[in-house]
């Protein structure tokens, strides 16, 4: 009893591990930009089908491929912002949404005419048989996965409060009125955020392509519950994102295992509502912040 | 107000005149609705190649009637109004005499009243066993039906004397179909069933069900799903650190499957068409010479390997290019009838022989149950 | 009598008098189940838009409402057995019913939250529609749906169906007009200007909010019946959040707040992948871009842009005297 306890909360941290990196590329785009950018899901697509390109179709070792991957993705985020994003700054919101909804097709569609419609699957970072913790059968990869995460979590949290790039795009996220007064280019800052966040993503889809795999349509999926899970922490707090993340797949773990299998998604949206309906804006957010 | 009005209505117009109908040629015109793109694409584009590759050999061969065979294809894009209005338009637009597809059921069971509404006759590539039963005298299907491919998991199941069975199935068309067939037989052919789990067609991780499931310690799982979510189970058994034997449904008789599932898919046992073991057959088996051309022809083409899936494209091109020539006539009604005349026609999913009261023309014999041993694919004796 | 009722009954009937010329300039009988599609899709962009564009609330569920009145009808003519019109009539009110009861707790949200909400929504009876197999017919779809007949007349021919769903359409649109420009016109206005002045100004927000959302799912309701009575097959797969962002896209790329722009918007994105069909697989790209190219180069919708674009000449026609015209499109 446990033992599948334990199984489950595993399980849903992996799982959950992924929305919560999709989630926090939208708290940095959204933060900077106030834009919720559909097009996240497909930079973690573009992450680990990248990482299994590279590795299969250039030979190279798992660890260059995964750089160049995230690397190339993050120059495909940057060029969405400067060629899409940029000349219709000055648009509505929903504006900007449905450009990016238009964005994400262009990169599934070509996507899917480069590399095919097959799923692939990359190998795990070590080669190492499951580790069982309380009676929970853990595959390294998942660790791994964990690691990375809280890694970059780390990582972010000094750049937004030690470096002078990240104290100007939080400056942004405050009003970017006065950030553009105070001399700090909210347009560069734009780009850096689309960049970055694409970067998160890519990593994101590269450390789990060995455990969920990956193919050309997966972005999609990934976008939506990222969203979700961004809104659950509360818009706007990249760490709420993480747990919100985190949260969901924990959620569809023991609903799947205590509920129904069937109804596991429901059940992760019900609770979900059920939060928004008390707390309207997210478990971390902040009632007074409003962006629209 | 009144000028966005005028603006709209000549946008209308604009979007109208795209397309003039085709004028009737000196060739058989025959359509196919085909899932190229969208979730079913793994299945749809080898269909795709091979009824253009199939249809190129008839014409290389004479064509049909002295007639050039023409096909149109469209891209359904796994949507049901997509394939609806495909089959309008091959039936009102391309005027043709027959429609192959559509590559799922749903979309076959979405277009079928409309086609045989319009006396074409349809020859479909979805599995589904309410496609052909009741028989709609102008509906076929040359798919095997889940029904014979879960018989020869019991059968075999029960020569290793298991007795309690869990199945595992995807949510989605294709999983319901293999759920409703196993929720009957399975309690039928004298087994229980204790586990009845459900997984979503794009989950990445199946450990929760596989936990549950484990707890209830089943002797055999039955896993029915498309690839990559069987591939996932695999692999989740083996980090579980579960004996349980598992089968899996034809769904995964690729060797895509191998590739996905890697050392986990070792000992997965399904039943499968003969296609992927072509090779291993007895010298005596009709289909072999069959098998093994297709599969030449099929790799040195595309440059991919064959599956069963695109032998359903085979056999489609070639049932329909039979039936024209048994009537002698390229009249949707002769086809249609001709279809149903014909007996031992040896294809890549199985010999078949159709009926006014079978329209599908296969039986179990269609299928063999095969396991991966040394990240292959080997028929099973026992 | 306030003198716009008789100019949007006059615009209403030359939407249908247009629309009733549209078969005869098709050169097939294929397209008409196009127009019959993007009639339908229209009658939900003209409920999303009055949501969206006028009262500036989005909702990414409404895909949902149009489902779950198909599903409905769909049963309740066929295992019911009861007559098509009850049917009809029962899928509607069950859309409405629904959005009642979810639109009270889910129109307190704002923004990203409220988008988030209706989204998630939308996935919870998407997935009801998958697993309540006995009753739905599952992933694989109900099947039988009897084509519409009413007080004895059976739309059989395609043509005849399109006339019907057309009509109902003028009606939907003209519906709209008055709306739009009576009281509760204004209240929403006011509302997505600022909540806070309209407030103040003693608008009942709640109220308005919720009325303008459940008639948003009645239009989608109508839509839902007349879908499924057409298509006679009806499947989970059409009702899931990608329709609802399509729907989104629709209101969006016609022209928020106005309803000929959403009209268009729908028409024009139910042909484009018919028109796409030739390029093939490319047809996803091309597709992407011109989504793209749209909201860049036309901001305001197709409304704003045609409404620019007459200016333009009739500026040009009456030489300079460039007399605004006033860019309300609606």
């Amino acid at each position: 009893m446990f033992a599948a306890a334990a199984q489950y909360l595993v399980s849903g941290l992996t799982v959950g591990a992924t929305y919560g990196l999709t989630g926090l590329g939208f708290t940095m785009i959204f933060n900077t930009t106030g834009i919720i950018n559909f097009a996240q899901g497909e930079f973690v697509m573009l992450g680990g089908m990248m990482s299994v390109f590279f590795r299969t179709w250039l030979g190279i070792d798992l660890f260059s491929a995964i750089l160049l991957a995230v690397a190339v993705t993050a120059l495909v985020g940057a060029a969405m912002e400067r060629l899409t994003i940029r000349p219709i700054q000055g648009s509505s919101p929903i504006n900007l949404v449905i450009a990016t909804i238009g964005v994400s097709i262009l990169i599934r569609g070509a996507a899917m005419l480069l590399w095919g419609k097959d799923t692939f699957s990359l190998p795990p970072f070590g080669k190492a048989a499951p580790i069982a913790i309380f009676g929970a059968a853990v595959q390294p990869q998942s660790l791994w996965a964990l690691a990375i995460t809280l890694a970059l979590l780390t990582a972010l949290k000094l750049f937004f409060t030690a470096s002078i790039h990240g104290k100007a795009m939080l400056a942004c996220a405050c009003n970017r009125k006065a950030a553009s007064l105070m001399g700090i280019s909210v347009a560069r800052m734009s780009l850096f955020s689309f960049a970055l966040s694409a970067f998160t993503g890519a990593v994101g889809g590269a450390i789990l392509a060995p455990i969920t795999m990956t193919s050309y349509d997966v972005g999609m999926m990934l976008g939506l519950k990222g969203f979700a899970a961004c809104i659950l922490g509360g818009l706007g707090n990249p760490f709420g994102a993480a747990v919100g993340g985190l949260l969901i797949g924990i959620m569809e773990s023991f609903g799947a295992g205590y509920v129904s299998s069937a109804y596991k998604d429901a059940f992760a949206f019900v609770v979900l509502l059920l939060l928004l309906f008390v707390r309207p804006s997210g478990l971390f957010g902040k009632a007074g912040v409003e962006r629209v | 107000m009144n000028r966005v009005l005028t603006t709209l209505l000549v946008a209308l117009a604009a979007l109208c005149l795209p397309g003039l109908a085709a004028a009737q040629s000196d060739t058989v015109k025959v359509g196919a609705v085909l899932s190229v793109t969208g979730p079913a694409s793994f299945l749809g584009e080898p269909e795709k190649n091979t009824v253009q590759m199939m249809v190129d050999q008839v014409n290389a061969a004479g064509g049909l009637l002295g007639k050039k065979l023409e096909v149109v294809i469209l891209d359904d894009e796994t949507d049901v109004n997509k394939a609806v209005l495909g089959a309008q338009r091959l039936i009102r637009m391309d005027k043709v005499v027959a429609v192959m597809g559509p590559t799922t059921s749903g979309n076959t069971l979405a277009i079928m009243q409309n086609v045989a509404a319009a006396e074409v006759p349809l020859v479909s590539f979805s599995a589904a066993e309410k496609i052909v039963n009741p028989v709609n005298p102008w509906i076929f299907k040359n798919p095997q039906s889940d029904r014979h491919a879960v018989a020869r998991i019991l059968e075999h199941a029960k020569g290793r004397g298991y007795k309690k069975i869990a199945i595992l199935t995807v949510s989605d068309g294709y999983g319901q179909a293999g759920r409703e067939v196993l929720k009957e037989l399975v309690p039928a052919g004298g087994f229980e069933l204790i586990a009845d789990e459900v997984y979503g067609p794009k989950d990445t991780d199946m450990t929760a069900q596989l936990t549950k499931i484990k707890a209830a310690a089943p002797d055999a799982i039955v896993c029915w799903g498309t690839n990559p979510g069987p591939a996932v189970v695999a692999k989740n058994r083996v980090q579980l650190g579960m004996a349980t034997p598992l089968y899996m449904s034809h769904g995964v008789a690729s060797k895509k499957f191998i590739e996905l599932a890697g050392e986990a898919a070792e000992g997965v046992m399904l039943p499968a068409g003969k296609l992927i073991v072509a090779s291993q057959l007895p010298d005596s088996d009709p289909q072999k010479k069959v098998l093994l051309d297709y599969t030449k022809q099929y790799t040195e083409k595309f440059n991919q390997p064959v599956s069963t899936f695109g032998g359903h494209g085979w056999d489609g091109v070639m049932l329909l290019a039979k039936a024209v020539q048994m009537g002698n006539s390229a009249e949707p009604k002769d086809i249609r009838d001709n279809l149903e005349k014909i007996k031992d026609f040896v294809g890549i999913g199985g010999v078949f022989s159709f009926s006014p009261t079978d329209h599908n023309g296969l039986d179990a014999t269609a299928f063999v149950m095969i396991e991966v041993a040394g990240a292959d694919w080997k028929i099973m004796t026992k | 009598m306030k003198p716009w009722y008789a100019r949007n009954a006059a615009k209403a009937v030359l939407l249908a008098l247009a629309l009733g010329a549209a078969p005869f300039v098709l050169p097939n009988e294929y397209y008409i189940n196009i127009l019959i599609l993007g009639a339908i899709n229209a009658l939900i962009a003209l409920g999303l838009n009055l949501l969206l564009g006028y009262a500036g609330q989005i909702s990414l569920g409404h895909a949902a409402f149009f489902g779950l009145s198909a599903y409905a009808t769909a049963y309740a003519t066929t295992r019911l057995g009861l007559p098509i019109p009850v049917g009809m009539g029962l899928g509607v009110s069950l859309s409405a019913l629904v959005a009642w009861l979810i639109g009270m707790p889910t129109l307190r949200l704002r923004g990203n939250y409220l988008a988030m909400a209706t989204l998630g929504f939308g996935i919870i009876v998407h997935i009801v529609m998958n697993e309540t197999v006995e009753v739905t017919g599952g992933p694989s779809g109900f099947v039988g749906i009897p084509r519409l007949a009413l007080f004895g007349y059976a739309f059989d021919s395609d043509r005849s169906y399109y006339y019907f769903t057309a009509a109902v359409l003028a009606l939907a649109a003209l519906l709209s007009l008055n709306l739009i420009d009576s009281r509760l016109g204004r209240a929403l206005r006011a509302i997505h200007t600022s909540e806070r002045a309209a407030q103040t100004a003693g608008v009942d927000i709640a109220g308005y909010k919720l009325f303008v959302f459940v008639l948003s799912a009645v239009f989608a309701g109508v839509a839902g019946v007349l879908y499924a009575h057409f298509l006679s097959f009806v499947a989970p797969s059409s009702f899931g959040f990608h329709f609802s962002v399509q729907l989104v896209v629709m209101v969006v790329l016609g022209g928020m707040a106005s309803v000929w722009g959403s009209m268009a918007g729908a028409f024009f994105l139910t042909a484009l992948p018919e028109a796409l069909r030739g390029f093939e697989e490319v047809d996803i790209l091309i597709y992407g871009a011109i989504l793209v190219a749209c909201v860049m180069y036309m901001p305001m919708g197709m409304a704003g842009a045609s409404a620019g674009a007459w200016r333009r000449i009739g500026r040009w026609r009456r030489g300079s005297s460039g007399q605004g015209e006033g860019g309300h499109a609606g």
